[in-house]
This record gives structure tokens, C-alpha cells and sequence, in this order.
């Protein structure tokens, strides 16, 4: 089974998504994560999807529940590189994953982790709906 | 008998057509030159000519008809888009049977079971090729009226870079889901293209906005979330900012009266500030 790698960047960890997500593989990068997230005590996490073409109701649900999960670990987590014709099929699905922050690339979603940990208070606040 | 008749009386029968048409009031509009006529009459007969000679009068979709049919759909075209009426192109086929009547009766003399004969598969000859125009007009027609929907889609959602990393999008018309699904699509493409941080709605063109509106709305700012851009709403006119709460509606987003106080928020989130200088008058 294919294995998703955790990149550490800093004090960041980048996911990115290359495969088609089923349920054990989702559940075993929740773990990873997690895990990732309280050993090398990072304070953001990014996950890029720009190579899924297509994301259902369980990645968005999935997405959703690893957001909720860094929160909870004080790390911030921005999903970056959503395609056009992803968003669209996600916002028609009702996902409109209103817990998760996003960033359309990398670089951008960097900046946004790196203003979230700098100021908690406004960037996070402002961004967080 | 009626291929011959074409064979042998073509200039006849071409001189008394065009006679028949203008006493129909082919050139009345003034849409169709006297030559262009001339010209269309003269290659529809040719190549009815060529059609009859091979005797297959029944079946115009076949082979040997090919030239008649191309004749007839660059007639019709040309006159959808002239925009004629589908009567005044039906009737250049149909004019054709007078004076080709006149000539099978003139043949034939006075035997009547043989001229209803004649007289019979000359109009259902005719009546097909009639049709046919009429068809081949209303489809080209057809297509004129999706290729203006279409431009007027596309005109009607322009995307606008207002500055760096600020995309504009001004709304004119109401906001059906066919046009919030190519003013989506247009909206994600730029801010991919543009790698916009911010886009500003502005609905001042809007007309009315009711749920379905407001839902479609929401439906876009959502998918530009989820492409990591912010939006604003801007140009709310008071009529429908009281409609907006008279529904309940919430649209969920920031939202600015006009454009300006959208732009100005937009800079400063950016971190951009517009200043005014002391002296606006260039040094000579």
C-alpha cells in the first residue's frame, strides 16, 4: 500500500497528496500526522492537493477532521493548491469546509501558517470563519 | 417529363421564376440584390437539373441530390443571417412552381389524368426541397441565437485585475445558476492565473437578489475560499441591502456599499495604503 510522506520544512510539516485517498490510507495520515505533529513539535501543517482531480464528500470530511485535530495540538493547517473544477464540484457537493484554511500554492500557504503563528490573535482570527 | 422539361426549358423556365419571385416580393426588403438573386436561382435550377436528369425524384436525401441540398443550405444561411423570414426564404422554392407548372401544362396539352401526374410529382419535389429550406433555415438560425447566448455570457463576466493580488468582478444582470457556474469558473481560472489574494464582487448590476441569488452568491465566495482568496461584496444598493434582511438573508461575507470602500479594504489588507501627496501639480 502506498504510504503518504510528511515533509518537515522548519517548524512546518507539508502532506502532499498524490493518490487517491481511500479510507485506510486517510486514517493511517491522520495517525501519521498526529503523531508527526507532537514529535517534531510543529506548529503548522500544509497539506497540497493540487494533484487530486477529484475530492469527495470523505476527503473533504477527512480534511476537515485533520484541521480539527491540529487545532486541538495548537499547530495551524492550510490546504493549498485546490483546483477550479474541485472547488466547484466541492462547494455544490455543501462542503465548503469552513473549518479548514486555505491558500492556492505553497508559497502563499507558508505565509499564512507563518502570519498565524506570529500573531495568533489577528491573522488567525481574521482568517478563521 | 419533368427532367426533360428542365433540360430543354431552362432559360424559359429561369426568366419566368425570376419574373414569379419578384412579383412576390423577393427584392422588396432590399435585403437581396437583384444579381445575388439571379445568381441563387440560376445555380438552384442547374442543380435541380442535374438532380432530375438522374430520375430519382422521390428521395431528395439521396446522393444525386447532394448539390441541390448544398445550394439551398448556403441559401438559407445566407438569409438566416440576413434575417429574413422563414416564409420569404421558403417561398424562393416555392415560387418555382408556377411557371414550372405553366411549362408542364403547355407540354402535356390536354390529356388531364397525365398532367395531374406530372403536375403531382413536380410539387412533391418542390415540396420537399421547400421544406428542407425551411428546415435548414431554422437551424442555422438556432445556431446565430446559441453562438449570441454564449457571447453574451461571456460578456457579461469579465473578470478585472485591479492591482496586484485584487481581482474585480462586476456583475451585470441577474444571477442564474448557468451564469454563476461561468462566472465561477471564469473567477477561479484568473485567481489561479493572477494568484489574487482578494476578489470584489460588485453586484451593483445586479438587479434584484433574492434567495437563489443570494445562494449563488455564497456559492462563489465559498469556491474562492477554497482557492485560498477572500471576497468582498460590494455595491449593495439600500433597496436590496432591506431585502437582504426582510429574507433573512446572510450572506456570510464582508460586505462593502461600493466598490471604492471595497478597493480601499482590499489595499489594506494587503498592507497597501494610498497616500496623498502635498503638491498634485507636476513640477515644470
Amino acid at each position: 500500500m502506498a504510504e503518504i510522506p510528511v515533509l518537515k520544512i522548519g517548524d512546518c510539516l507539508l502532506v502532499s497528496i498524490q493518490v487517491d485517498m481511500h479510507d485506510r490510507l486517510a486514517m493511517q495520515l491522520q495517525d501519521e500526522l498526529t503523531n508527526r505533529i507532537v514529535a517534531d513539535r510543529a506548529r503548522g501543517v500544509m497539506i497540497d492537493i493540487s494533484a487530486l482531480e477529484i475530492v469527495d464528500s470523505f476527503i473533504g470530511r477527512m480534511l476537515n477532521n485533520i484541521a480539527a485535530m491540529s487545532r486541538v495540538l495548537d499547530a495551524v493547517t492550510v490546504v493549498v493548491g485546490m483546483r477550479p473544477a474541485v472547488a466547484i464540484t466541492l462547494v455544490e457537493l455543501g462542503l465548503s469546509l469552513t473549518g479548514v484554511r486555505t491558500a492556492l500554492n505553497v508559497d502563499k500557504g507558508l505565509a499564512l501558517i507563518r502570519e498565524a503563528i506570529d500573531d495568533p490573535g489577528g491573522a488567525f482570527g481574521r482568517r478563521k470563519r | 417529363m419533368i427532367p426533360q422539361l428542365l433540360e430543354e426549358e431552362e432559360p424559359v423556365l429561369l426568366a419566368r421564376w425570376l419574373e414569379a419571385q419578384k412579383k412576390a416580393g423577393a427584392l422588396r426588403s432590399g435585403q437581396v440584390s437583384e444579381a445575388e438573386l439571379f445568381e441563387d436561382s440560376r445555380r438552384f435550377l442547374a442543380a435541380l437539373r442535374d438532380g432530375a436528369a438522374t430520375g430519382q425524384l422521390a428521395d431528395i436525401t439521396a446522393q444525386v441530390w447532394d448539390q441541390t441540398r448544398t445550394v439551398l443550405e448556403e441559401l438559407s444561411r445566407s438569409r438566416a443571417a440576413l434575417g429574413l423570414t422563414p416564409s420569404e426564404t421558403a417561398t424562393f422554392v416555392f415560387s418555382l412552381k408556377e411557371p414550372l407548372f405553366d411549362l408542364v401544362q403547355q407540354k402535356v396539352g390536354r390529356d388531364p389524368d397525365r398532367l395531374a401526374d406530372q403536375i403531382w410529382n413536380a410539387t412533391l419535389l418542390l415540396d420537399k426541397l421547400g421544406l428542407y429550406t425551411a428546415e435548414v433555415f431554422q437551424k442555422s438560425r438556432e445556431a446565430i441565437i446559441a453562438r449570441q447566448q454564449r457571447e453574451l455570457l461571456e460578456l457579461s463576466t469579465p473578470v478585472v485585475r485591479l492591482w496586484e493580488g485584487i481581482l474585480a468582478l462586476p456583475l451585470i444582470g441577474t444571477l442564474d445558476s448557468e451564469r454563476t457556474q461561468t462566472v465561477m469558473e471564469s473567477l477561479l481560472e484568473e485567481i489561479v492565473n493572477s494568484g489574487a489574494e482578494i476578489a470584489i464582487i460588485d453586484i451593483t448590476g445586479v438587479p434584484t437578489v433574492d434567495t437563489l441569488v443570494a445562494q449563488h452568491l455564497i456559492k462563489t465566495v465559498a469556491a474562492a475560499r477554497l482557492m485560498g482568496a477572500d471576497c468582498i461584496i460590494s455595491g449593495i444598493r439600500p433597496q436590496i441591502a432591506q431585502t437582504i434582511v426582510h429574507l433573512g438573508l446572510e450572506l456570510g461575507v464582508i460586505s462593502k456599499a461600493t466598490m471604492a470602500d471595497a478597493f480601499a479594504l482590499a489595499l489594506r489588507r494587503l498592507g497597501k495604503t494610498v497616500v496623498h501627496r502635498a503638491s498634485t501639480r507636476p513640477e515644470c
